[in-house]
């Protein structure tokens, strides 16, 4: 602690204004505040102020991922030993999947870090924590095999476009970590999509690495007749990207983020109840095999759950009232399921879904608003 | 005559005490709170009156530096409404003028006298009076700025007609003074003043009292007024909260409100006829060695009562309460409307990778420290900021704690953009800095609530005027 203080205490003269870094502060801010929560106090108003900061919230947000990585780490091993037909262990699958996921996450640190210092030192603010989340939740909706240039390519995109344009963290329209998904899926859809990528190994012996939904969405089998059942899709033992198999993973972040307070109880809730309903209903038509596949099964598949608790429950790219809340989680599960079941060629709704009611959340918010400003009103009359 | 006027008018009002229930807010259990007893101190020679304690007053100086004057005499009025004048506290000398930039005034820095001599303001203080006449002696005695108004949270306008008065008789935030024990044994001279406050409008007079607890009698059993129940975490005490759930405030509508002690000193006018600020304040938080309450009068240094009663170290003085008061310095003085004193410590120090430590000693409203495990543990916390103000992120943390059918930080939002119409619309006149205190404390950004509330206010309130 001492070292660090006396580290950065000996490099500040070169960053302060009037030395010879001074345009580059904010990296070094970044740095001494990311050790040291620093020393401001309060000027006037509330002269104490709560612990939390910023920080500390995203922290929470990557600790709620940690089972998400853990077991998609542990899987990527499994699924890649089960194509190649190997025996193997717990050890050995976690070890094999922490090689494959460390170079993804080291990639969309490093290149989304980069773009964020950069972007705050050219306009001499101190570089935002969203990254921290950003950064994590990346590699985590991406296919095992996505080539790493494709990826950071993705996360240039979804730091600048998605973010930095409109004036950096808490003031984008869209979730940057599903920009850039979306930037991969539709710029190069063959590295996103079919059976070859969510599989290390997959088309070797000709084994298949089809996802459930590439399974369903093909129209050639139902759910009853895949080779899963309900507790591989529980538990995860499926192929996806690397975050989003397991479901009890999910949940358990769900747990962590809405006891914490960091994400909306309403948005996850909601959107697992939309989606859930839809389901029901497409259930009672059930033309194509999606359309029959069980309503809870929707919810375990796919990239629903985690999108439901790490994606729809950005703050800054949802609905920000209580009310708001739930119409944009209900809204959101409806349009990924729809979408789910009536475009074979992407049933990945939910990334869809979210990016659209992202779209829309301040809409949501206006009428939400607006019904409060008309109580108003009325009172005077 | 009047004053029949206005009995008739009342007595067709419905009595209606209200009953409420606050479900939003927040309790900071902090330690240092104020022991019910009374110590005494050495008094204090100098007293400073500040033209800053009334938001928005442009002040007009009528003393000079060495004038003699009395408790009561005027020492400046506002210049926009010459009748508001503000009085010395004390008998004495004016021994500084204090300005800052631009010629403003500052302070009023007065030397006092070892016995205080007291203008007289009433002659026959038997005869029921008009309401004209009532607030003529309070205009000319100096305790009329002690009437404040919703929107805006200023002196009130004279010429004004209010729909409403409301006296808040209890405070909720951390470590502020118990108005049950400061008012004990005031029965009779709180009912004078409410006795003369109740005709300064055509509507009712509001007495909110605690619903957490049981109120004293000196509130309970007072007369003439409607009482009600207000029950809750803070800011259930915040009179801008009552008055949003008792009877709102429309665009064009003016409340008037105010402390149970400003009471104390309306009755003392209109008995005693003079002008008589004395007080009592709690003297609280964790650098305080022994935190009682004291008696003393608005306007009085506080070194006296901190004198060898405060922990070693860097300290933060505050007049007023931790969520609202006023930074003041050891040689600071009590505000005019205040009747807390707290100490706390600055915490001007870097913590190490803080934001990552489990946190069992750290207060925060959301489950994210450890300290979530003990929720009825006593905090002592600093005047640190725990973190850089950011870009705003999260949401609901506002809504949470403001318990007012009110989006606050979309209003925030448009208070920070200066969208009048739109900030009229979200509902600015109800609101005032110290009921988005809690949003302030809460914020993960860190963003400066009150103070975008406060210039809102005055924006607004210049384009209206």
């Amino acid at each position: 602690m001492k070292l660090f203080k006396n580290i950065l205490e000996s490099v500040k003269p070169l960053f302060v204004k009037g030395g010879k870094l001074e345009k580059m502060y904010p990296a070094y801010d970044a740095f001494e505040t990311f050790l040291f929560v620093p020393d401001h106090t309060t000027k006037s108003g509330s002269h104490i102020r709560d612990a939390v900061d910023l920080k500390r919230t995203m922290a929470f947000v990557v600790l709620s991922l940690i089972p998400c990585i853990i077991f998609g780490m542990w899987n990527i091993g499994d699924q890649y030993f089960n194509a190649i037909s190997v025996e193997t262990n717990f050890l050995n699958n976690l070890i094999f999947g922490f090689w494959k996921f460390l170079p993804l996450l080291a990639v969309s640190y490093a290149v989304g870090l980069s773009v964020e210092f950069a972007f705050a030192i050219s306009r001499g603010h101190s570089v935002n924590e969203g990254y921290l989340v950003t950064g994590m939740l990346i590699p985590l909706i991406m296919p095992v095999d996505v080539p790493l240039w494709m990826l950071a390519v993705s996360v240039v995109f979804a730091v600048v476009i998605g973010k930095e344009v409109f004036g950096g963290t808490g003031m984008n329209i869209l979730n940057p970590a599903l920009t850039a998904r979306a930037f991969l899926f539709f710029a190069y859809p063959s590295y996103m999509s079919g059976d070859k990528v969510w599989v290390h190994g997959a088309g070797v012996d000709g084994y298949s690495g089809e996802t459930i939904l590439g399974a369903l969405a093909s129209n050639t089998s139902s759910w009853d007749n895949l080779k899963w059942n309900f507790n591989d899709a529980l538990i995860g033992y499926i192929p996806g990207s690397v975050g989003e198999t397991s479901f009890i993973a999910i949940i358990i972040g769900a747990l962590i983020l809405i006891f914490s307070g960091v994400g909306s109880w309403r948005i996850i809730l909601s959107t697992f109840l939309g989606g859930y309903l839809t389901a029901l209903l497409f259930n009672l038509w059930g033309v194509n095999f999606l359309m029959s596949t069980p309503a809870h099964i929707h919810l375990l598949i796919g990239g629903f759950a985690f999108g439901a608790v790490f994606m729809s429950t950005d703050p800054v790219s949802g609905s920000q009232t209580n009310k708001g809340k739930i119409i944009y989680g209900l809204l959101i599960g409806f349009f990924a399921i729809v979408i789910r079941v009536f475009n074979p060629a992407y049933p990945e709704g939910m990334m869809l879904a979210i990016l659209f009611m992202n779209v829309f959340a301040p809409l949501v918010d206006h009428y939400v608003v607006g019904a409060n400003i008309k109580r108003r009103l009325k009172r005077v009359s | 005559m009047q004053i029949y006027t206005f009995a008739a008018e009342k007595s067709n009002l419905k009595s209606m005490s209200k009953e409420i229930r606050l479900k939003k807010g927040l309790n900071i259990n902090l330690l240092g709170e104020a022991d019910k007893v009374y110590a005494s101190v050495k008094p204090t020679e100098r007293y400073v009156v500040k033209p800053t304690d009334f938001h928005g007053l442009t002040p007009k100086l009528v003393v000079k530096v060495g004038d003699k004057v009395k408790a009561g005499t005027t020492l400046f009025f506002d210049k926009y409404n010459d009748k508001v004048n503000f009085s010395a506290p004390v008998s004495g000398e004016v021994i500084d003028i204090v300005r800052g930039a631009k010629r403003k005034i500052l302070e009023v820095v007065l030397k006092a006298d070892a016995v205080i001599e007291y203008e007289h303001f009433i002659s026959d203080t038997a005869k029921s009076i008009s309401r004209e006449q009532i607030i003529e002696t309070m205009l000319k005695s100096g305790v009329w700025p002690f009437v404040r108004q919703k929107p805006y949270d200023i002196v009130a306008n004279p010429t004004d007609m209010p729909k409403a008065i409301f006296i808040s008789a209890f405070n909720s935030a951390p470590l502020t003074i118990d108005n049950d024990f400061a008012l004990y044994g005031m029965d009779e001279l709180f009912q004078k003043g409410l006795d003369y406050i109740v005709q300064l409008t055509i509507g009712k007079t509001h007495l909110n009292i605690d619903g957490n607890t049981n109120p004293s009698k000196v509130f309970t059993g007072a007369k003439g007024v409607e009482i009600n129940k207000i029950s809750g975490a803070h800011p259930a005490g915040n009179v801008g909260i009552q008055v949003h759930h008792i009877d709102p405030i429309n665009k064009g509508e003016v409340v008037w409100y105010l402390q149970p002690q400003d009471v104390i000193a309306i009755a003392r006018l209109f008995t005693e006829g003079k002008y008589d600020v004395s007080r009592i304040v709690a003297l609280a938080g964790s650098q305080v060695k022994k935190p009682k309450y004291y008696r003393t009068i608005a306007g009085a240094t506080v070194a006296n009562l901190l004198f060898d009663n405060i922990n070693e170290g860097d300290n933060r003085i505050i007049s007023g309460d931790i969520l609202t008061g006023q930074h003041i310095d050891i040689n600071g003085t009590l505000g005019f409307y205040d009747t807390t004193i707290t100490v706390i410590e600055e915490g001007k120090e870097q913590e190490f990778l803080g934001w990552i430590l489990p946190g069992l000693h750290k207060f925060s409203a959301s489950k994210t420290f450890l300290s979530w495990l003990t929720p009825s543990k006593k905090y002592t916390l600093n005047a640190n900021m725990h973190g850089e103000e950011r870009a705003y992120v999260m949401t609901g943390e506002y809504e949470k704690v403001l318990p007012m059918d009110i989006f606050p930080a979309h209003l925030i939002k448009a208070c920070m953009i200066e969208d009048i119409e739109l900030m009229e619309n979200l509902g600015i006149y109800e609101v005032s800095p110290e009921d988005f205190a809690l949003c302030e404390f809460v914020c993960t950004s860190k963003i400066e609530v009150q103070t975008i509330i406060r210039n809102a206010l005055e924006l607004v309130r210049k384009e209206n005027s």
